[in-house]
C-alpha cells in the first residue's frame, strides 16, 4: 500500500515526519518498505503574477513578460509558452534556483541570459517541467490565493513522501488512508478525520434509501441476485463532464501510485484509496436496459474489460450485467462496453461488497489481479459503504459537475452487525503473562474504533468490534489488539523458569552431528546441493507445479548433485574438490502412501591428496582413496557396512540390503582435471554399538607372511575372509602386502603377500605354536577357496 | 710377554686414544674396526685370546684390556656425538626455516549449518530438544492444521510446490501433498506426539516456489521453535527469545518486538534485532531503520492447540519460525543466496573451521 504523508496529515491535521510515522507504523505491525520523497526540489520556485505581456522583438513565438515575483523589484522574463496572460499566476523559477525537470530530464540551474538579444531573469514553468506531470504544452496556471514570492510548494502544499507500508493479509483496514491515519491517531494519541477536500462543498447528498435485493435509482433498475454480493449502493449523476481532474486530485493519486485518468474515474479511486472501498462507474446510456444486476455468470459468458482484452467469465463466478450480459466482474474490472468515456454525461456510481473468497477464486482464474480484487479479497467495510458513496458523489459533483438525480438506492438484503466480542480480563493475563488495567485496556480498543462496554461484575468487557476489521472476530484476537496498541516492547520481558522438554531428540540428529563432524575431520568441505532436480527415474517424486523442467522433481540421491557442484569447481579452475553433504532424498512409494524421505551422506573427491607442496606434488585421489573413504563413511553412517566389488566399485550392503554405492564418478571435466570418485550411502540413525574396552597386549606378536598365487576372478578379499574367519585363536591379524603380477608369474595369475600375526594374551609365542597355527590356517585356507601358499614362499 | 702372539701393546694404543678427536666420520669407522671390530679389532682380539694366557696372568691383563676397551668406546661414542652434531648444526645453517609447512586437507562444515547448530545449541541450553519432520508433507499439516483459512491472501505469501502424487489416504484434511513452506507443520506433528510440556525445536529445509534471485531460493533452512506448557506467556516469548539473541548476537545485543500477522499465531509478532552492520543509526542493511528482522513469532493460535489435542484454555504456548540463511548471509557479509548453493570450495573455506 502506497500512503501519501500529506495525505495523512490531512486526517490528522499536523505535520508529520515521515520517518517518524515509518518507526510508529513498524511498532504498530506495518513496516515502512521504503520512504520516497515526491515532487522534490520545489524549494526555489515561487508563486508569481505576470503583470504584462509584450512581443519579442526578434522571434515571433517569444514573449517578454514583466514578472511580480514579490520581491519588490519587476523582472523581466522571455516566454515562448502559447498560454501566458497578463494577470495569470504561474510558478516561477527565479535566477539561482534550479528546476527539477529541464531538457535533458534532470535539475537545470536558472541563471541571467540573454534569449534571442533579451535579457531574461528567470524562468515561468510548466507542471512537466516542476515534475508534476505530463502537460508540456503551457505553463502552469495556478489557481492559488497565495500572493506573489509566495513558496510554490508552501502555498500548493505539493512535495510530499510515498511511503510504501507492507500490509498484512489480515489487515484490509490498512489499505486505506483512513485505517493508516487512525493507528497514527492512536498512536500520536491525536483525533483524526476525513480531511476536507479543496473546493469540494458538503454537497447535499440525501441519506441512501435502503432496500431488499431490488430498487432503482433514477432511471436504472438495481438487483442482487447473487447472496455473494451483501450490498449494493447505486446512484445516479446526470450531465457531468468528463475532463482531466483538479491538480490537487491528480497529486493524491500519484502520491499513491495511481495513475489519473479523468475526474469520474479519480473520483472512485481517491475513495478507494481513502477508504479501502473500491467503487466503479457506468456509463448510463451504455447500460442495456438500464438495468445493473449483481448475479453469478451463466455458461458461455464473455466479457470486454477495461484493459481491451475479452475474457471467458468463469461459470459462477460474481458479475454485474446489464440486460444482455456481464458489464463487469464482480471486485475485479469493469467492462469496456460501459466504459466512462470523454463524452458520457450520465454516470452510474456503484458501490458494494462482495464475498472475498468469491473474487479471489474469479481472479485467480481469470488470472486479473487488481487494485479492486486485492481489497475485496482481503474484505472492505460495508456497513462503511454508504458514506464511501456519500464521499464519491461528492468529489464527483465537485470535479465534473452534474446532477444526483435521486438518494442513492442501498440494497443490503441481510442488514447485520459487526460482531460483538467478550473478553476477559483473566484470559487477557493469561496470555500475555501480565495484568493490564481496565483503563489501558479500554484505551486501546477503543483506540480502533471499538465500542467497549465494561462488566466489572464477570471481569468481561463486552466489545463491538468496527466494520473495517473483519479480522476481530475471536476474544484472542482482542488479545493482540490490546497487546499491538499497548506496545510489544511495553510489556515486561524478565525470563522466568520454565520446565524443560519432556520430548527426547529423535536419533538421527545425533547420527548426523556425528558424521558431518567426522567427514568434515577427513578434510572434506560440507556442501547444499539444491534439492530439486530433473527427475532420474519412474520413482522420483514428481512436482505439479515446477518453476522449470530443470527442478520438477526431487533429488533421488545426492551424487549426482555433489558431481555438479564438482563441474563448477573446475569451471573456476579448481581442481582439487572435496565435498560432502547430508541431506534428504526421496523416492514416491506407493500410490496413497507418503514419499519415502531418507537421509542420505555423500561424499566426491577429485585431485592432489593433500594441498600442493614445493617438496613435490602430491599424487591424486585413486580408487583406493575413494575405498578407504567408503569404509571411513560407513563406519561413521551406518557400522556394519561392508564393500561388496559391484561395477566399477563397491556396493555398500549392511543387513542383505544395498544401502550406498562408491566408485569413480563420470563428469564433465576439463582435460587437466584429475580422477573423481564418489561414495553415498544411506544413514542409519542407531550408529555403532557403545565401545567396550579390551586388554592391551602385554605379550609380543609373531609376524608370518605368506604369498599367494591368485587366478583371475579370486580375490584377496576372500583370502583375508577364510582367514579371519577360520576361528584360529593365536591369529590377531592379517594384512595384504603386496600385489605383484609380470615377470616369472604364470599368464593371468598375481602373487598377493598376506603377512599374518599371531598373538596369545597369556604368554609369548613359542615357533612350534606358531608353526602349528599357521598349519592349521592354511588348510583351512586351501579348503574354503583351494589356495596353497607357493612353493618359494614356503621355502623362505 | 715377547713370546706371546696376538696380544697387542696396550701402552701404544693409548695416544691413539687421545687422536680420537682428530678423526673425520669415515676414518673414524675405520678405526672402530681396526680396535673394535667384531671379527679383528685389536683389543677384540685381545680379549678372546685370553684363555690362552697363563692362569696368574689373565685376571691382571684381563682387567687393564677391558679398561681399556671401555676408555675406547667412550671415546669413539664423544666422538660420534661431536661429529654428528657438526652436521647438524651445517644442516640447521644452510635449512630455510621461512619455507611453506605441508600441511593436511582441511575440512570445514557449511556457513547455514553452523549458524543452525550453533542456533540449536543456545536452545538446548534453554531447555528445548530437537524434532524432525518430513519435507513432503500434506495441506493439513502444513496450512489446514496451522489454522490458514481455505482460500485466504494469507496463502499468497506461501508459494506453495505441489507434489504430483495422489493425496495421502487415511491422514486428516485431504492428504494433499506438497513440498513443506515452513517447519511449523513440525509444531503440529510434536503436539500430537507427545504431551506437555513441550519444548523442542526443529530445523530443516522448506520450499517455495520462488525462482532464484540474489535474496531468494526455492529451498531453503528454516527452524521452528516451540514451547507449550501451563502458564506459558508472551511474556515469556519476549524474555527466552531476547537471551537467545543476547547469546547468539552478544551480550548487549537490543532487541524489540513489532506486531505481525502469522495465522498459527496470536498475538503475533517479529523480533529485530539492532542492526549489526551500523550499531542501530541506520544504514543501507538495515534499511536505515536501524533494525535487522531476525524472526517470527507468536503465541501458538488456540486453534492451532485444539488441533494438536490441546485444551487451550488450559496449556498456552509460543512458537517462532526464523531463516539460518538469512542470518549465516548476515554475519558473514554473504552478498547472494546462490552462494549457499554453488559448493565452490573457495566460498567454503572461508568458513566453518
Amino acid at each position: 500500500m502506497n500512503v501519501s504523508r500529506r495525505w495523512l496529515e490531512g486526517f490528522l491535521r499536523r505535520e508529520l515526519d515521515p520517518r517518524d510515522v515509518a518507526a510508529r507504523l513498524a511498532m504498530l505491525g506495518a513496516p515502512v518498505d521504503a520512504i520516497e520523497p515526491l515532487y522534490a526540489g520545489l524549494e526555489g520556485i515561487l508563486v508569481a503574477r505576470v503583470t504584462a505581456v509584450a512581443p519579442h522583438p526578434d522571434a515571433d513565438r517569444l514573449r517578454v513578460c514583466t514578472v511580480d515575483d514579490g520581491s519588490g523589484t519587476p523582472k523581466q522574463v522571455v516566454c515562448g509558452a502559447p498560454n501566458v496572460v497578463p494577470g495569470g499566476t504561474y510558478p516561477f523559477a527565479p535566477v539561482g534556483s534550479a528546476v527539477p525537470v529541464g531538457k535533458g530530464g534532470g535539475p537545470l540551474r536558472i541563471e541571467r541570459a540573454k534569449l534571442r538579444g533579451v535579457m531574461s531573469e528567470g524562468m515561468l514553468c510548466s507542471a512537466r517541467e516542476l515534475g508534476l506531470g505530463q502537460d508540456a504544452n503551457g505553463l502552469w496556471a495556478l489557481d492559488t490565493d497565495a500572493p506573489p514570492g509566495s513558496g510554490l510548494d508552501a502555498a500548493l502544499g505539493l512535495s510530499d513522501h510515498r511511503l510504501v507500508v507492507d500490509v498484512t493479509p489480515n489487515r484490509p483496514d490498512l489499505l486505506g488512508h483512513k485505517g493508516v491515519a487512525r493507528e497514527l491517531a492512536a498512536s500520536y494519541g491525536v483525533p483524526y478525520r476525513l480531511p476536507a477536500l479543496p473546493g469540494v462543498a458538503e454537497a447535499a447528498v440525501p441519506p441512501a434509501v435502503k432496500a431488499g435485493a431490488s430498487g432503482a435509482v433514477g432511471s436504472v433498475r438495481v438487483a442482487i441476485e447473487d447472496a455473494g454480493c451483501a450490498r449494493f449502493l447505486g446512484a445516479v449523476i446526470l450531465g457531468a463532464t468528463v475532463g482531466p481532474s483538479p491538480a490537487w486530485l491528480q497529486r493524491r493519486l500519484e502520491a499513491a501510485g495511481v495513475r489519473p485518468i479523468s475526474n469520474v474515474v479519480d473520483a472512485t479511486n481517491y475513495v478507494m484509496l481513502e477508504l479501502n472501498q473500491p467503487m466503479h462507474a457506468y456509463d448510463v446510456t451504455k447500460l442495456r436496459g438500464t438495468t445493473v444486476v449483481a448475479r453469478a455468470a451463466r455458461a458461455g459468458e464473455k466479457l470486454v474489460t477495461l484493459d481491451g482484452e475479452e475474457r471467458a467469465l468463469p461459470l459462477g463466478a460474481l458479475v454485474i450485467a446489464d440486460l444482455d450480459g456481464p458489464i463487469g466482474l464482480a471486485g475485479v474490472m469493469g467492462g469496456a462496453h460501459s466504459e466512462i468515456g470523454a463524452d458520457t454525461r450520465d454516470l452510474f456510481l456503484e458501490c458494494a461488497w462482495f464475498d472475498p473468497s468469491r473474487v479471489r477464486k474469479a481472479r485467480q482464474v481469470v488470472g486479473l489481479p487488481t487494485d479492486a480484487s486485492y481489497r475485496f479479497e482481503r474484505g472492505v467495510d460495508r456497513w462503511n459503504a454508504p458514506a464511501a458513496m456519500r464521499r464519491c458523489i461528492e468529489l464527483v459533483l465537485a470535479t465534473a459537475g452534474g446532477t444526483l438525480v435521486d438518494a442513492p438506492v442501498d440494497l443490503h438484503p441481510e442488514p447485520s452487525h459487526p460482531p460483538r466480542i467478550f473478553l476477559r480480563l483473566a484470559r487477557l493475563a493469561q496470555v500475555l503473562g501480565v495484568a493490564l488495567p481496565l483503563g489501558e485496556v479500554e484505551r486501546c480498543l477503543v483506540a480502533i474504533g471499538c465500542t467497549v462496554v465494561a462488566k466489572p461484575d464477570d471481569g468481561r468487557l463486552a466489545v463491538d468490534v468496527p466494520g473495517w476489521r473483519p479480522d476481530l472476530v475471536a476474544e484472542i484476537d482482542l488479545v493482540e489488539e490490546v497487546a499491538r496498541l499497548h506496545g510489544y516492547d511495553s510489556l515486561p520481558g524478565d525470563l522466568r523458569g520454565a520446565r524443560p522438554a519432556a520430548q527426547a531428540d529423535p536419533p538421527a540428529v545425533a547420527a548426523i552431528a556425528r558424521v558431518r563432524r567426522g567427514l568434515a575431520g577427513l578434510g572434506l568441505r560440507e556442501a547444499l546441493t539444491y534439492p530439486l532436480g530433473e527427475p532420474a527415474t519412474d520413482e522420483a517424486v514428481r512436482l505439479l507445479n515446477p518453476l522449470s523442467a530443470a527442478d520438477a522433481a526431487l533429488r533421488e540421491r545426492l551424487l549426482p548433485g555433489l558431481a555438479r557442484l564438482v563441474e563448477r569447481n573446475w569451471a573456476v579452475r579448481t581442481r582439487d574438490v572435496r565435498l560432502f553433504e547430508v541431506g534428504t532424498v526421496f523416492r514416491a512409494g506407493a500410490p496413497g502412501a507418503r514419499p519415502v524421505e531418507r537421509t542420505h551422506v555423500a561424499a566426491v573427491v577429485t585431485g592432489g591428496r593433500g594441498p600442493a607442496h614445493w617438496s613435490g606434488e602430491p599424487e591424486p585421489y585413486t580408487l583406493w582413496d575413494a575405498k578407504g573413504l567408503a569404509e571411513a563413511i560407513a563406519e561413521l553412517a551406518a557400522p556394519g557396512a561392508e564393500l561388496v566389488p559391484a561395477d566399477e566399485g563397491w556396493t555398500l550392503r549392511l543387513g542383505g540390503e544395498a544401502i550406498g554405492w562408491a566408485g569413480p564418478l563420470a563428469a564433465d571435466a576439463p582435460p587437466w582435471a584429475a580422477p573423481l570418485f564418489g561414495v553415498e550411502v544411506a544413514l542409519r540413525a542407531d550408529g555403532a554399538a557403545p565401545a567396550r574396552f579390551r586388554p592391551l597386549p602385554e605379550y609380543p606378536p609373531v609376524e608370518r607372511d605368506i604369498a599367494l598365487l591368485l587366478g583371475a576372478g579370486q580375490a584377496a578379499g576372500a583370502v583375508v575372509a577364510a582367514l579371519t574367519g577360520a576361528g584360529e585363536p593365536l591369529l590377531e591379524e592379517v594384512r595384504v602386502l603386496s600385489d605383484y603380477r609380470g615377470a616369472g608369474l604364470p599368464e593371468g595369475t598375481r602373487s598377493v603377500a598376506f603377512r599374518l600375526v599371531y598373538r596369545a594374551a597369556d604368554r609369548t609365542l613359542r615357533d612350534a605354536e606358531v608353526d602349528a597355527a599357521e598349519a592349521r590356517l592354511l588348510a583351512v585356507l586351501e579348503a574354503a577357496t583351494g589356495l596353497r601358499r607357493r612353493a618359494a614362499d614356503a621355502a623362505g | 710377554m715377547a713370546e706371546s702372539t696376538g696380544f697387542p701393546d696396550l701402552d701404544a694404543l693409548l695416544p691413539r686414544l687421545d687422536r680420537l678427536a682428530e678423526l673425520g666420520a669415515d676414518a673414524l669407522d675405520a678405526e672402530y674396526t681396526e680396535l673394535l671390530g667384531r671379527k679383528a679389532g685389536a683389543l677384540t682380539l685381545a680379549l678372546k685370546a685370553l684363555p690362552t694366557l697363563p692362569l696368574e696372568q689373565r685376571r691382571p691383563f684381563g682387567a687393564a684390556v677391558n679398561a681399556l676397551k671401555l676408555r675406547f668406546e667412550d671415546g669413539f661414542q664423544r666422538r660420534r656425538a661431536a661429529l654428528d652434531e657438526a652436521r647438524r648444526a651445517a644442516e640447521r645453517a644452510g635449512r630455510d626455516l621461512s619455507m611453506p609447512a605441508r600441511r593436511q586437507w582441511e575440512g570445514s562444515l557449511h556457513p547455514v549449518l553452523v549458524v543452525l547448530d550453533e542456533i540449536v545449541d543456545i536452545f538446548r541450553s534453554l531447555g528445548f530438544a530437537v524434532a524432525t519432520g518430513p519435507e513432503v508433507e500434506t495441506d493439513w499439516y502444513n496450512f489446514g492444521a496451522l489454522n490458514f483459512p481455505p482460500d485466504h491472501p494469507a496463502m499468497d505469501l506461501h508459494d506453495t510446490l505441489y507434489v504430483d502424487r495422489p493425496p495421502v489416504e487415511g491422514e486428516p484434511g485431504q492428504g494433499r501433498l506438497l513440498l513443506r513452506t515452513h517447519t511449523s507443520p513440525v509444531q503440529l506433528r510434536t503436539l500430537l506426539a507427545s504431551a506437555p510440556p513441550v519444548r523442542v525445536v526443529a530445523p530443516g529445509m522448506v520450499y517455495r516456489s520462488d525462482p532464484f534471485d540474489a535474496s531468494h531460493a526455492p529451498a531453503f533452512h528454516q527452524l521452528e521453535g516451540l514451547a507449550v506448557d501451563e502458564g506459558i506467556a508472551f511474556v515469556d516469548l519476549k524474555a527466552t527469545l531476547a537471551e537467545f539473541a543476547r547469546r547468539f548476537f552478544g551480550p548487549s545485543t537490543r532487541v524489540r518486538f513489532r506486531p505481525s500477522y502469522f495465522p498459527f499465531t496470536e498475538p503475533s509478532a517479529e523480533m529485530d534485532v539492532q542492526c549489526g552492520v551500523c550499531g542501530g543509526s541506520g544504514c543501507s542493511a538495515c534499511k536505515h531503520t536501524g533494525w535487522m528482522e531476525i524472526l517470527g513469532c507468536g503465541m501458538v493460535h488456540e486453534q492451532v492447540l485444539r488441533n494438536g489435542g490441546l485444551d487451550p484454555e488450559r496449556y498456552t504456548g509460543w512458537a517462532f519460525g526464523m531463516g539460518p540463511g538469512r542470518i549465516a548471509m548476515n554475519r558473514y557479509g554473504i552478498p547472494d543466496i546462490r552462494l549457499l548453493f554453488d559448493g565452490d570450495m573457495r566460498f567454503l573455506a572461508q568458513f566453518g573451521r
